[in-house]
């Protein structure tokens, strides 16, 4: 029996082999007396605040919106140390292998993002640490592999299938069935077995709890949208979690859309998935009408996933979270926008939230509207992908 | 009586071990793989043990992910699964039959409609590899109102509460794990502890069949002198079918040969 309710509705589960089951039972315990361990909170919150360097800020764009009733607010997470909003879990969950005494971490990562995030917690808690990586991954993103060699981890390569986020985690979860004696698996994403979806909703969370303070100061109102992207959706649950009550907030969470959600290239796994069993849990998956799991596809790393944490597709499937999709050229059109306009460059996957909002902007110019948008990561990374795509 | 109770009368008084080797359905192609099978079962398989190719299959280690890979080049589908079972069944009536896959392709099947297309087909077990007996409920309904024996993976570090229901849940045989990790012969296998076996006998009559990583008389022998019924033995076959998938006729030869061999080893009295 679990002490925390595993599903969302009907999605969720721990759908693993059985080896696992223990070393998902050990975590769920220790998250839980976490909870109530006011030193751990305590840790986590000095963490956090020093060495992070929360809260992040939330900013009001000044040219982006010229000429419209709009506001656009972002909230920069990627200012946070690491570059992205990856920082806030592996921090916590890097907190809960110490007290498990568990000396390695086993981790997956896309875009790198949480590869680094992993590695920067890891070499400041003292844990050795190895990252799953599809090679198309490594290739695309090497300055991030390049940041997380330095900080001592190890990178693996995976060559298997389509060598993108989804072939890592599959690597990963492969070794924590070999290793889950001495070793956390520090799963990236609120997608997974349970505990994992619970525990990283957790620890992003605090996203959420800043951006409602921080727009009550500039505003003194809620906003009217709040605008995230989905891959595996962290970044997203963690910005939503504080306004899933206020209904009339709207919450809308963009998918990538590839080349188009009519085209087999997209990881639009809320709009054009069926609800399946894959990576150990029940949500909503890309596959065939056989049941194989499709290859996803997006210009952005870390959204390249066939499927979505399952809080995500439970809040699909009561309505409270409207899910839309951005393509590729879409998504850079706004990367290249906010670059110019605020000289702030957004990560890819970033870039699809931004481009739903200023869509939502140029739809309606002269409604006064209030946006907010999670800004879950920095574009350096995304350099020279988005240089090759323009030079195409 | 069911195949394994049948399996089991027929080995336990002469305290015969069973020797069940696991393969992927269309692995290296249809044609191949049930001349395989014909091979198998005409040296000394007592029943088999056989997957459904998954784009996904995280249990299984290098070998047996390329195995998944082959079956996709030969345009493998569960469609085409289900047909070659029908006629592996009509060939060999007596010998069981277990599958062993992903639990994506059930539940996308309907998992109603797979344990009666298994039932239609002659199936006795079904093993799901990333199906904790925790999160079994749905699947083992179904499994019982089509009389289709359930098996679960039994680890070698469980703890009794664990194997009690293990033992409760598993109706076909209980599959013992040799070690942790992924399928593969790269690693040490570990005989499970001679308590744990102790413990799963005085709960239940069930054979006991130990898989994960076995692939020499040697093990074989150990494993069976510790009191456990028998073995999976999938990877080593599977590496052969890697091999010499291109020379028919030698991959044939080969797999015989180590046939005969392991299952000569399951006979130690």
């Amino acid at each position: 029996m679990t002490l925390l309710n595993s599903y969302f509705g009907s999605f969720g589960g721990m759908y693993v082999p059985q080896i696992l089951m223990p070393a998902l039972y050990q975590l769920e315990s220790e998250f839980v007396l976490s909870l109530k361990n006011l030193q751990f909170k305590k840790k986590l919150a000095n963490l956090l605040k020093n060495y992070a360097g929360r809260p992040t800020p939330l900013t009001l764009c000044r040219n982006l919106t010229k000429g419209t009733n709009t506001r656009i607010y972002l909230k920069r997470e990627d200012l946070l140390h690491g570059g992205a909003h990856k920082t806030n879990q592996v921090l916590g969950q890097a907190l809960l292998a110490k007290q498990m005494k568990k000396k390695e971490i086993i981790a997956e990562t896309g875009a790198g993002q949480h590869g680094v995030a992993a590695a920067l917690s890891c070499a400041l808690l003292n844990l050795k640490c190895r990252i799953y990586m599809g090679i198309k991954d490594i290739e695309r993103q090497k300055q991030n592999v390049f940041r997380m060699k330095l900080m001592g981890a190890q990178v693996i390569p995976v060559k298997s299938g389509n060598g993108t986020l989804k072939d890592a985690c599959n690597e990963a979860l492969r070794d924590w069935s070999e290793n889950y004696i001495n070793a956390h698996y520090m799963l990236g994403t609120a997608a997974g077995p349970h505990p994992y979806p619970t525990i990283v909703k957790q620890f992003q969370s605090v996203i959420g709890k800043e951006t409602k303070q921080q727009i009550f100061e500039k505003e003194h109102c809620l906003p009217n949208s709040v605008i995230a992207c989905v891959g595996g959706g962290s970044n997203a649950i963690g910005i939503f979690s504080s306004f899933i009550e206020d209904t009339s907030v709207n919450l809308i969470g963009v998918e990538p859309g590839g080349i188009g959600i009519h085209t087999e290239k997209h990881g639009a796994s809320l709009i054009c998935g069926e609800t399946g069993i894959f990576f150990g849990m029940k949500s909503k998956v890309m596959q065939t009408h056989e049941g194989q799991i499709k290859e996803s596809w997006s210009i952005s790393a870390g959204l390249d996933f066939p499927a979505v944490g399952p809080e995500h597709a439970w809040l699909d499937s009561i309505k409270r979270v409207t899910y839309v999709s951005i393509t590729d050229s879409e998504a850079v059109h706004a990367f290249q926008h906010l670059s110019k306009l605020e000289g702030i460059i957004p990560a890819l996957e970033s870039s699809h939230a931004l481009a739903y909002a200023i869509k939502l902007m140029n739809n309606y110019p002269n409604k006064n509207q209030t946006l907010i948008v999670n800004i879950s990561g920095r574009g350096d990374k995304d350099l020279k992908t988005v240089e090759k795509f323009l030079n195409k | 009586m069911n195949r394994y109770q049948t399996l089991q009368k027929k080995l336990v008084p002469f305290k015969k071990g069973c020797f069940i080797p696991f393969i992927i359905l269309g692995d290296p192609s249809i044609e191949m793989s049930l001349k395989i099978i014909d091979v198998l079962i005409e040296n000394g398989a007592d029943g088999l043990e056989l997957g459904f190719p998954f784009s996904d299959p995280l249990s299984d280690g290098k070998t047996i992910q390329k195995a998944h890979l082959r079956a996709f080049s030969s345009k493998m589908n569960i469609y085409l699964c289900f047909e070659m079972l029908q006629k592996i069944r009509k060939k060999y009536n007596t010998i069981p039959i277990g599958l062993l896959l992903y639990a994506n392709l059930i539940f996308k099947f309907g998992i109603n409609n797979f344990y009666l297309k298994c039932f239609n087909v002659g199936i006795d077990s079904v093993l799901i590899a990333d199906l904790p007996v925790e999160e079994s409920n749905d699947f083992r309904k179904c499994a019982i109102a089509n009389n289709i024996s359930s098996v679960f993976i039994c680890p070698h570090d469980a703890k009794k509460n664990v194997i009690k229901k293990i033992s409760l849940y598993s109706t076909g045989y209980i599959y013992l794990l040799s070690r942790s990790g992924v399928t593969g012969t790269d690693k040490k296998i570990i005989v499970p502890s001679l308590n744990l076996i102790k413990n799963l006998k005085k709960i239940t009559e069930k054979l006991l069949i130990q898989g994960f990583g076995i692939s020499n008389s040697k093990q074989i022998q150990k494993i069976i002198l510790s009191g456990i019924s028998g073995v999976i033995c999938g990877s080593v076959i599977i590496k052969l079918i890697e091999n010499h998938f291109q020379n028919e006729k030698k991959m044939l030869k080969n797999i015989k040969r180590l046939s005969r061999s392991l299952k000569q080893s399951t006979i130690i009295f």
